[in-house]
């Protein structure tokens, strides 16, 4: 079945389409739940209920992009609403930022060369820890690196999703990074085993 | 900090703050996001890079930035590849049962 005709039996209000379009984005669509919740239930509960809010405005998806474009947004939207009905977490981060002395100079320690995105292995313990470091950013921190930064969204569709100003998603991006720097220097221009 | 290293800084300090056309670490740190992101005009994009011509420090940082962009891009880039049988069933009958009462 193809796109044009899945949507067309969703707007018939086939349930095998519904069903086709829920197996073939559902893997995909708890992924992205997973990153951004980080709680297998409560994404689980997410990307329902993005499949029935899809299916609700299903009348407002113009076909500009595709289905799977127009689903990813809206389980973002759905784990982000889960989000804001709990309290944010500090996560245990220093968020001291970047250094200067006196004389106004930056403070960075000499280490070893830096690696290009190419030559960068992502070992699976390199993976891990990596992961464990987004969890230690405050949740602010974190939630905008993997809205930016992970599912790639642009500055305006994540202004527009978290309900603040392209200014403030830029600063809070570059202060996230920032502040995963610090978390990730073990890693960093190093080449693990 | 040696006594040297300390003059080193406070010349090299001195000479980004006094010759024209030069920034700051500090004023560099402000425009970090957007060189990074391609954002920063050419005049600001080469005065920027003066700099880190210039700052060992600036540039090491830049370096450790871009590189911690990348493994965090890099630790989820094959996230959303298809796990055969990954479709859990009763996820799925949840979803379509979810969808019916919605109707």
């Amino acid at each position: 079945m193809d796109e044009k005709d899945l949507i067309d039996g969703l707007r018939r209000g086939d349930e095998d389409a519904f069903r086709t379009l829920v197996t073939t984005h559902l893997p995909r669509l708890r992924a992205v739940a997973l990153r951004i919740v980080r709680d297998a239930h409560l994404a689980e509960d997410c990307v329902q209920e993005a499949f029935v809010r899809a299916l609700r405005s299903l009348d407002r998806f113009r076909g500009e992009s595709l289905l799977g474009t127009w689903l990813h947004r809206i389980v973002v939207n759905a784990c982000l609403d889960e989000l804001r009905r709990r309290p944010l977490t500090a996560g245990d981060a220093d968020l001291a930022g970047p250094a200067f002395d006196g004389t106004g100079c930056r403070v960075e320690p000499p280490g070893p060369p830096m690696r290009s995105p190419e030559e960068l292995v992502g070992t699976e313990r390199e993976r891990r820890q990596v992961h464990a470091a987004i969890d230690r950013l405050p949740e602010d921190y974190r939630t905008v690196l993997v809205l930016r930064d992970i599912e790639e969204l642009s500055t305006r569709e994540a202004a527009e999703s978290l309900g603040i100003s392209e200014g403030a998603v830029k600063v809070r991006l570059h202060r996230a990074r920032g502040a995963l720097k610090v978390l990730l220097e073990p890693l960093l221009g190093r080449s693990t085993p | 900090m040696t006594r040297r290293t300390t003059l080193a800084r406070r010349v090299k300090g001195a000479m980004m703050r006094l010759v024209p056309g030069m920034l700051t670490c500090g004023q560099l740190e402000d425009f970090l996001y957007a060189y990074v992101e391609g954002e920063l005009p050419r005049a600001a994009r080469m005065r920027f890079d003066l700099h880190i011509a210039l700052c060992r420090e600036c540039h090491d940082y830049l370096a450790r930035y871009r590189e911690t962009v990348a493994l965090s891009r890099r630790a989820f880039d094959d996230a959303d590849a298809p796990v055969p049988g990954s479709v859990p069933d009763d996820l799925v009958e949840a979803i379509v049962r979810a969808a019916r009462t919605e109707e």
